[in-house]
């Protein structure tokens, strides 16, 4: 329903005149609450200007900020691929015809999907950290990429399979018509469109990935807001810092989710399957 | 169709390489020079990985290429004594959680980071020094006078990190009633407390110092310098290590020729804040 | 596993409060929900209501909150707005870092709630709000009396995703001086790292008690209210 168009009539002069006036107010509220929020950060001496030029100085970029943010790219990309290919892997397992596997397939992706990220972000973090597999200063690093995969390999997963069932059952009936074996149905029919389908809900997720690879601060993992605690710690200006990298958070995730939304309406003609933009619900249809 | 999917995904998997490689290009260099530092003292055209702290100013701070601190130039001239010039050394990022198992698997040859002599962690690693006895203590306001020691904290806020000894000692010992409000860093207690909304902060004394010594903070909290624990900051070595004679060698020298007060006063000096001098300089301890 | 490590590791249960550290959870969650359904039902009206500036600001906040990660928020509470505004929920040391971690969590969900309200309005044919309009009802009492209760019965399975998220993120709260399970198991783990594994499964498994129910419910809900259509 497109609620804007009929849940009420273009604003007739009056109205106009009523939203204006609202228009006003709401403004004259808003800034005051600003104003009396930065009247006190003033007082508390947050907004002197020392602690805010660092930032104009490049060496603060160059020195923090952009190694701290390649390191959050870093770990997304590698999450992002790791992720995808544990979410094929599980999503047809979830279809498979062996009834064994479709049981622990879709047992493994619940149990990701329900236990918080951070939590196992800081048991891979301490585990690793305790056993000599890796070299110290790579766990932080291993312990986000595996908490991120292993619950957005789950919620991929589950897209994959809502977007195979998702599909006409024409689709499978004309590929077993044409001689294909059920495997080879899904893996050269079915999966394709239904990846396509779910391009959109994907790229969502994508936000997602991007989004939760700050909780690695807390397992000092070096991406962006731990070298912007960092700066931060160095200047004495840590929520600055915090607030400069929150800033960068919000553009890059804005670009994407902006990205996700244009996939959403540019890919709808290319599948059988209805393109979704969002993730489907834990325990869909527990068939 | 199967094609273009085909070639997203090797372009996406490319992508991924590239990132990881370029990533990795700031730690390659660990990989190639593997356990030079337990070679003999004198250093040759080897490396040596020492693993300091990156986050503490005062102590250790990674600001780009450059690393400042007393932890650091301690180290400097430790492995200096030990026949390594400054491009020799390798800095490396010892989190207080990792420094045993660091050590143990032979990924740094050292490590001196505000690293606590125990008896607890001497089973698994060796330890040269002290070359520093610090002390539990708690930084103030610097026009607050109404807090000389943990015993005045009954009813006041207290920040600290999330599980920190000296917070919890604090509340056991010394004021049950404190208010503790724990948080990720020591930086984010103390803009709580120069805002006023905690009385104090708490953990050992010269780190403390270190971050009142930052020009930010300058002249706004001081450290009260009334210690309630002793830690001695000892070298971390890999267990029965031979370094631990030349470690301690070097450190005795240091203090001899007035490096290590030079190298105090350098780094925290600015905080007002002066060592006990009743534990310090110290005198390191025989080697087992 | 043997008698000795369950034995050591029953152990754990006397010295940290594990249940306890769950209650928190949960508890930051009810309160959270609360909050985030309240504030998000207000959003998603602001968002589907007449006047531009509404629209506007309903849009910003989503867009603003939803890319902010959590972690920032939640520190943002404790330090900025009790750290410098000085802003006090509560005059218990504790209870007022947990409400001002309920608030952080409720104002990043909130954005969420709205853009599942968004959908669940989407669910509604554009002949509820045509003949709403048609009987002469008004805005507010069309949104309040026709849509709004039609888009909260379509928007069950998104708004029970959104709680699910809550559930799991009420773990950040942490960083709001917070002690609740992820501070709690990161302890254990500390503590006793000779019995790491059977202490993350104790708290893995632990939230999917929890959460596994509440998607059940969610399934099971939304069918039997979504409309037939």
């Amino acid at each position: 329903m497109s609620a804007r168009s009929v849940l009420f009539d273009a604003p007739g002069p009056a109205a106009r005149r009523r939203m204006r006036v609202f228009n006003v107010v709401a403004t004259v509220v808003v800034a005051g609450i600003a104003v009396l929020a930065l009247w006190r950060l003033a007082d508390k001496g947050q907004l002197a200007a020392s602690l805010w030029t660092p930032f104009l100085d490049p060496s603060t970029w160059t020195n923090f900020l952009l190694p701290g943010l390649l390191d959050t790219l870093r770990a997304a990309a590698v999450a992002i691929v790791t992720s995808g290919l544990f979410g094929l892997v599980f999503g047809l397992g979830r279809l498979s015809q062996v009834a064994a596997v479709r049981w622990v397939s879709g047992l493994v992706v619940e149990f990701f999907r329900a236990v918080p990220v951070l939590l196992m972000m800081i048991f891979f973090w301490l585990a690793l950290g305790y056993s000599d597999l890796v070299e110290a200063p790579d766990a932080p690093f291993l312990a986000v990429v595996l908490g991120l995969t292993l619950y957005n390999g789950s919620v991929f997963a589950e897209l994959v399979r809502s977007g195979v069932h998702n599909l006409p059952r024409g689709q499978r009936e004309a590929a077993l018509a044409i001689g294909l074996r059920p495997p080879q149905s899904l893996r050269l029919v079915e999966v394709p469109q239904a990846l396509i389908a779910m391009l959109p809900a994907i790229a969502s997720q994508l936000v997602v990935i991007l989004k939760d690879t700050a909780l690695g601060q807390i397992i000092t993992y070096g991406e962006l807001l731990d070298s912007a605690r960092r700066l931060g710690s160095g200047q004495g200006n840590i929520l600055q810092a915090l607030l400069v990298a929150a800033l960068v958070f919000i553009a890059l995730n804005y670009l994407l989710t902006r990205f996700a939304e244009r996939l959403a309406t540019s890919v709808d003609r290319r599948t059988a399957g209805a393109a979704r933009a969002e993730a489907p619900s834990l325990v869909v249809d527990p068939d | 169709m199967r094609a273009r999917l085909a070639l997203a995904m090797t372009a996406a998997a490319t992508l991924t390489l590239a990132a990881c490689s370029s990533g990795g290009g700031s730690d390659a260099g660990a990989d190639e020079t593997t356990g030079a530092g337990s070679s003999e003292g004198s250093g040759g055209g080897e490396s040596i990985r020492i693993g300091i702290k990156f986050d503490q100013p005062g102590l250790g701070y990674q600001d780009g290429s450059e690393y400042t601190g007393f932890d650091v130039d301690v180290a400097r001239y430790v492995a200096e004594q030990l026949g390594y010039a400054e491009d020799q050394i390798e800095w490396v990022q010892a989190p207080s959680a990792q420094r045993e198992t660091m050590l143990q698997t032979g990924q740094v040859d050292m490590i001196f980071a505000t690293y606590s002599i125990t008896d607890t962690r001497k089973e698994v690693v060796s330890f040269a020094g002290p070359y520093f006895v610090a002390g539990q203590d708690l930084l103030v306001a610097a026009d607050d006078d109404s807090i000389s020691g943990p015993e005045d904290l009954e009813g006041k806020n207290l920040c600290s990190v999330t599980g920190s000894t000296s917070a919890q000692r604090i509340k056991d010992e010394y004021a049950t009633g404190t208010n503790l409000l724990e948080q990720p860093g020591y930086a984010e207690c103390v803009t709580a407390l120069t805002a006023g909304q905690v009385d104090a902060v708490t953990t050992d004394d010269i780190i403390l110092a270190g971050l009142a010594a930052q020009p930010a903070n300058e002249g706004k909290v001081k450290v009260v310098g009334n210690p309630f624990s002793e830690e001695n900051y000892g070298v971390g070595l890999p267990l029965d290590s031979d370094q631990c004679e030349a470690v301690n060698e070097a450190i005795t020298t240091m203090i001899e020729d007035g490096s290590w007060e030079q190298i105090l006063e350098d780094n925290v000096g600015a905080s007002g804040y002066s060592a006990n001098e009743e534990l310090n300089p110290p005198t390191p301890a025989a080697c087992a | 596993m043997d008698d000795g490590y369950l034995a050591q590791f029953s152990s754990l249960f006397s010295q940290f409060d594990v249940l306890g550290a769950f209650g928190t959870n949960l508890a930051l969650t009810f309160f959270a929900a609360i909050g985030s359904l309240a504030i998000g039902t207000v959003l998603a009206v602001m968002r589907i209501s007449p006047v531009p500036s509404l629209r506007w600001a309903g849009g910003t906040y989503v867009t603003f909150l939803r890319n902010t990660p959590l972690t920032i928020i939640i520190v943002f509470c404790a330090l900025g707005l009790w750290g410098q505004l000085g802003i006090t929920l509560s005059s218990d040391f504790q209870t007022n870092f947990f409400r001002l971690a309920v608030l952080g969590l409720a104002v990043y969900h909130a954005a969420f709630v709205c853009e599942a309200l968004r959908s669940g309005v989407n669910t509604v044919p554009v002949g509820q709000a045509e003949a709403a309009r048609a009987i002469g009802l008004g805005f507010g009492q069309s949104a309040r009396l026709v849509i709004l209760p039609q888009a909260f019965r379509g928007a069950v399975a998104p708004l029970g995703n959104v709680l699910i998220a809550l559930i799991k993120n009420s773990t950040v709260a942490a960083a709001a001086s917070v002690p609740e399970t992820s501070g709690l198991m990161r302890t254990m783990i500390e503590n006793r790292p000779d019995v790491i594994l059977a202490i993350f499964a104790t708290f893995a498994l632990g939230y999917v008690v929890v959460v596994v129910p509440v998607g059940l419910a969610t399934t099971a809900l939304s069918r039997r209210l979504s409309v037939a259509r």
